[in-house]
This record gives C-alpha cells, structure tokens and sequence, in this order.
C-alpha cells in the first residue's frame, strides 16, 4: 500500500512538471495574429519543394500583415476542419479563398472580397458531357467537401449525379486523372493552374458556362474572422484597401495571373 | 453544444453505420481465409514458403494501415497498367480499394497471431498425431488448425477490434462510413464535438459488442483449459 | 532517387524527424499516464478503480482517428472555456505538435496502463516481502527489486506499443501537424505522382519499425539475463 502512494507520487511531480512545460500559454495582444491557411489550392496555396507555404493566398497573408503592422503566424488546417478551428480559436483569421455566403456568415464574419472569380466545370476531351442535367445523369463529379462547389452541385444536381467529395482539392485532381470521375466542379483559376496547366491536363478541358449565381457563390473570396472580432475585422478592411491602392495587391496578382482576379 | 444537428442527419449516421458493418465484416472474412494458409506457410520450415509471407507480415505490420490505403487507392492509379486494363474495374471503386488493403491489413495480423500459435503447439500433441498414422494434411486439418485456432480466439478478438477502428481512415478515401458522416456534418455544420462524440459512443458500443462475442467464444472453446 | 522524389526528398526527411520526436514525446506521455493508471487499479481504493477502469475502456473503445478528431477540436473548446471561467483574458494556445502528442500520449496510456498492471502482477508478492524483511525501505524496493523484474515483463507489450503508437502518429497528419505522411501526401498531390510519395512514406516506416524491432531485442536479451528459457 505504502509503496504504491510513493511511486504515485513521484508519477504525479513527473506528469505535473511536463504537464506545465508543454502548455505554452500565450497572452491575446493586438499586434499578433494567426492565420489559418490551407496548402493543398495551388495556385492559391500549396507546399513547396523546400516545405515552405507558397500561393496567392499566402502572399496576400504576409502583405496585409505588413500593412496591418502585425506579427502573423501561418497556421495550415485541411479545409474540412477550417472554419471549426476558427471557432476554436486555433487562430484568429482564415485567408484560404473562402467565398462569402449567406450561410457561413451564420458562423463566422467576413471581411470585404479580395478577389473573385467564377466556377466551372472540367470534362475529359472527347467524352462529350454536356452540362445539362440529362447529359450528367449517372456521372460522378468530384468536389472539395464543404466547398461552395460542393454545395451548388449538391443543391442543383444533386439527385441527378454521383457526388465524391475529397477532403483536399489536390486529390480530387488526381482522381480525375485516374478516372474514377467523369467531372470536376471548381474555382475556374483553381483548375486552370492546378489541373490544366500541369502536364498530362491537356486531355482535359473547361466546359459549360461560368457559374456565379449568388445564393451558391457567394460574394468573392474574403478573410474569415470571428464574429466578436470585429476590431481585427476593421483592420483587414482598411488592409485591403490599402494593398489595392499602393500597388502591392497589383504586384502579388502579376505573380500569378496575366488578368486581374480582384473584379469590379 | 447542441444535438440536433446529429438528429438532423441520422439519415447520414445510418448510412455511415451500415458502410462500417459491412466493411468490416467482409474484410475480416477475407483476412481470415488468407490467413490460414499463409500462417501455416509462415510456421513451415521451409525458406521458400516461409520468407515471402514474412516479407508480406513485416510490410503490412510495419507501416500504418493509412499509409497503404493511400498508396492503393492514390498511388497505384498512376500507373497505365492498372488504369487501362481490366484491374481498374476493380480499382477504380474506392469501396473496393478500401476492402482490398483492409483484408491484406488484417491477414497480415491474422497470419502472425495465428503463426505463434502454431508454433507454441505443444510437440507431443503432434508426436501423438503421427503415431496414430495421420498424414501431414490431416494432421494439419484435424489437430494442428483447430488447437491453434481456439488459442487464438482472444488475440483474434483484439485484432477484429483494431480492424474496427482502423476502418474509420476509410473515411479519408471518399467513402462515407461512420467517420466520414461525423465528418461532413462536421465540416457542413461546423459542430465537431457533437459530430465526433456521436462517432466515438457509435464505436464504442459495436466494440463491446465484439467483446461481448468473444468472452461467449472463449467461453465456449476455451473453457476446458481455464484455469 | 532525387529524381522519384522531384526533390522532394529533404521536406520528406524533416517530416520523419517529426514523426519521430513525436512519437518519442507521446510515448513519454503514456508511459506516466500508463504509470498513474496502472497504480490506481492497483490501488485498492474503489473511486480510484472505477477512475482508471473508466479509463482504459473507453479510450481502448474508440479509434484513434475519431479521438484525435474529437480532442483537437473539442479540447480547445473545453481550454477556452476553462480559461474564460478563470478570468484570464485570452487564449491557451496548443499547436498540433502538442495536441497530438497530448492526444496520442493519452490513447497508448490506456494500453500501457494495462501493461504495466501485468507486469506488476506478475511479480512473485513474495520477493517484495523478502526484500522489506531484509531492511530495503520502500524506494529502493521499487527501485531494486520490483522494476528491473517489472521491466522484463513489460518489455515485450512495451514494444509492441511502441510499434502500434509510431504508426498511429500517421494519423496526426489529419491535425495538419507536418509529419511524414502529410509531406508524402502534399509532395503527392503537388507532383502528381502519389506512388512515389507513398512507397517512399512507407519504407521510412518500415525502416523505424526495424530499428525498433532491432533495439528491442537487445534489451530483452539484457533484463532476460538469467530467465533465458523463460523469456523466450
């Protein structure tokens, strides 16, 4: 009995000292703030050959932080766990092309668009699908899960068609390529620099018209915040604005794109 | 913290629940009659039976079940020859890929709890085996495989649990099975506490069913060697 | 090689230093949840049975991924919540690295508990008594007598423990903490060439589970010593 308390004990000091080292507290001040990113979006955002963030939507990070005059962290969270990691304060703001819908503003704030552009849909040459809900009946499209993509199809074609739903937008791209799907429903960008442009996506191509119907697509792409965080929310705003205005947003966009993203 | 997100979509639950009770099942159906020759391959004296299957073990044993479900499902769609033949009938179904690495999986499990049962036969039962003149298959048939089995049973019970469980990475290869539905409500819903805790009391209660299954099994092939 | 990886390969590597410090530290963490836990059931007092029973069953009664999925979101939750309910105005902050470790550390603590119990239990009562008739107080009772013989009996469950716990850390990757699974899929996903990725991914498993396979048989010889036939 008595040796058991005693090795008891000395578990206790051994778990409470690690206990204590391992849980970094760190207290909220204002000039720090965590970004939750995604890393799996080329060409918004992805991981390079060296393991460091890359993409639009990372440039646009560090921009607005500069702006901001912030220190920022970079956060990396899968999509499907994106907006509940906000809400869990994991970080404070997610900057991972999140359009602005009616419905995720239920959850979270949004912050003005930083970009916008529209949806579409990708077929293999030749297989001659059309857009239409006769021509998709009994195919399977393949969407990034919780997307605005998944969405629209779920909502409009949903009866119709087999939907896949990944958990990263990378792996539905290889699935396409594949072929265990007939269609891909994303960001017209998205696809275009992460599918088309890489090689072997010359056997596919856009097909159907660009879809931007707003009770699906929202409003563009703005940064997502917490609704009680409606300081950080303002200093996004005035960020944006201000990147827009003193050409750094315009030197970003060059990198990436030949036309401009942002919209009217 | 509020439930009626999962009320709202048992529908969803249902359909996750049924993927899983299948799944399972069928992979350890396959696992098992894989393992049963391979386990007696394993034990054999012989290198030419007994090296491959313990190269197949210490693969399957050695990485996570997560690394080679993406590798037969992502990684062996690369290659023309499984797209462009008829084995992409096969591969091209995710349902089918996840049941193919999760029988291997398991088999390879199987095969060693089985093997060291095998080989922890007590010799004088084999002895007494030949003396009464029964060949190598009979002996295997009759003596061997059901003493070996039967000791088997509560390891084997630990493994059907660790199938159980590891069914869950399905989840990651577009399948909807228990996981996945606490998944997307998660993701759509925005509600991982109450999507998850829902998953995990699911689990939990299928694994004791499992071990309420096999404290019968024990019960019933066992209970002569009880102390 | 640096061509199957398109250069790849050193964010590969750095991704299996993660999975290894990780491991490492969650392995740490179950070893002292195991120790705690093992001593309550042993504890003969009723509360602290049931405690550790609780325990043991149900986190051996969930998967891991689930667990994982459920104490990285959930467990901030419950942290935030605490915090504010204290008055401190801000948030605790648990990156993945620590969260995982935190998680993992706690689902193998269920089943080193279990470990640990056997092994304790398979010590003749009688050697303990011997060693306090010959004068030894309690520390170096446990220190002398009980664990070196403890530890050979644990060894072989521990092992297996360990090789169960690094392949679980694969799932970590789903926290989005960059472990080597994560860099496989990311570099996959990237280069279009997920095979590469994965049969890369998996020989670095292997090639742990061979070291450990190998370490672990050295120490068992060594606290063998003198029970040859026994331990084999």
């Amino acid at each position: 009995m008595k040796r058991q308390f005693k090795l008891l004990f000395l578990v206790m000091i051994l778990g409470a000292s690690f206990v204590s080292n391992g849980w970094a507290g760190s207290k909220k001040s204002a000039d720090k703030v965590r970004i939750g990113v995604e890393g799996a979006y080329p060409p918004f955002s992805e991981v390079g050959k060296d393991g460091k963030m890359k993409g639009f939507d990372i440039d646009i990070s560090y921009a607005l932080c500069k702006e901001m005059g912030a220190e920022c962290t970079l956060v990396k969270q899968d999509w499907d766990g994106i907006i509940p990691a906000l809400l869990a304060k994991k970080y404070d703001a997610i900057i991972a092309s999140m359009s602005i819908t009616e419905k995720r503003k239920k959850k979270v704030a949004f912050t003005i668009k930083y970009y916008i552009t529209p949806a579409k849909f990708v077929r293999k040459k030749g297989s001659g699908i059309e857009i239409t809900k006769a021509g998709m009946k009994g195919k399977s499209v393949g969407v990034q899960s919780a997307t605005i993509h998944d969405n629209y199809i779920t909502g409009v074609y949903g009866k119709d068609v087999t939907i896949k739903r990944y958990g990263k937008q990378d792996e539905a791209y290889l699935d396409m390529k594949a072929g265990r799907i007939d269609l891909l429903l994303a960001d017209s960008i998205a696809l275009d620099d992460g599918f088309l442009k890489k090689p072997g996506g010359d056997a596919y191509e856009f097909v159907g018209p660009d879809l931007t119907e707003k009770k699906y697509f929202g409003e563009g792409a703005g940064i997502a915040i917490r609704k009680e965080d409606t300081e950080l929310a303002g200093r996004f705003n005035k960020a944006i604005k201000a990147i827009r205005a003193n050409g750094t947003y315009d030197k970003i966009q060059k990198k990436y794109f030949k036309f401009d993203i942002y919209g009217k | 913290m509020s439930f009626s997100i999962i009320f709202d979509n048992w529908k969803l639950f249902l359909e996750g629940f049924v993927v899983t009770i299948q799944l399972v099942p069928l992979a350890l159906f396959f696992g098992f009659f894989m393992a049963l020759p391979l386990s007696v391959m394993r034990a054999s004296s012989n290198p030419f039976l007994k090296w491959p299957t313990y190269s197949f073990t210490y693969f399957f044993r050695g990485t996570p079940l997560l690394v080679q479900v993406y590798l037969f499902y992502y990684g062996l769609a690369q290659f023309s020859i499984v797209k462009e033949t008829i084995l992409w009938s096969f591969f091209k179904d995710a349902y089918k890929v996840g049941l193919l690495s999760f029988s291997l999986n398991t088999a390879a499990y199987t095969t060693e709890i089985f093997r060291g049962a095998i080989e922890r036969l007590p010799l004088g039962q084999i002895e007494a085996a030949k003396a009464c003149g029964m060949g190598p298959l009979t002996r295997l048939r009759r003596i061997i495989l059901p003493i070996a089995l039967r000791k088997s049973i509560p390891s084997y019970g630990n493994e059907v649990i660790f199938m159980l469980h590891g069914s869950s990475i399905c989840s990651l290869i577009t399948i909807i099975d228990i996981t996945g539905a606490a998944r997307i409500v998660n993701s759509r819903y925005y509600g991982p506490v109450e999507a998850f805790f829902t998953a995990g009391v699911i689990y939990l209660c299928l694994t004791f069913c499992i071990v309420g299954i096999f404290k019968q099994l024990e019960k019933k092939f066992l209970s002569h060697i009880r102390r | 090689m640096f061509n199957f990886l398109h250069g790849y390969g050193p964010s590969l590597l750095e991704g299996a230093f993660i999975t290894v410090t990780l491991s490492v530290v969650s392995l740490l963490i179950a070893t002292i949840l195991g120790l705690i836990t093992a001593t309550m059931k042993l504890s003969k007092v009723r509360s602290l049975e049931i405690i550790g029973g609780i325990y043991t069953t149900v986190i051996r009664g969930i998967p891991d991924l689930v667990m994982m999925l459920l104490i990285f979101f959930g467990g901030q939750v419950l942290v935030n919540r605490v915090v504010q309910e204290l008055g401190y105005d801000g948030y605790i902050d648990i990156n993945p690295f620590i969260a995982g470790s935190m998680t993992i550390g706690l689902i193998y603590g269920a089943y080193l508990a279990e470990t640990f119990r056997g092994a304790f239990l398979a010590v003749p009562v009688g050697q303990a008594e011997a060693a306090k008739a010959c004068g030894m107080d309690s520390w170096t009772i446990f220190s002398r007598i009980m664990f070196p013989q403890m530890t050979r009996h644990a060894l072989p469950s521990f092992g297996n423990n360990w090789l169960v716990l690094v392949k679980s850390t694969a799932l970590v990757s789903v926290i989005g903490l960059e472990d080597v699974v994560r860099m496989s899929d990311l570099a996959g996903g990237s280069t279009h060439k997920p095979f590469n990725f994965w049969v890369a991914c998996a020989l670095i498993y292997l090639a742990i589970t061979s070291v450990s396979n190998f370490i672990q048989s050295r120490l068992e010889d060594r606290y063998n010593v003198g029970h040859r036939e026994e331990g084999r």
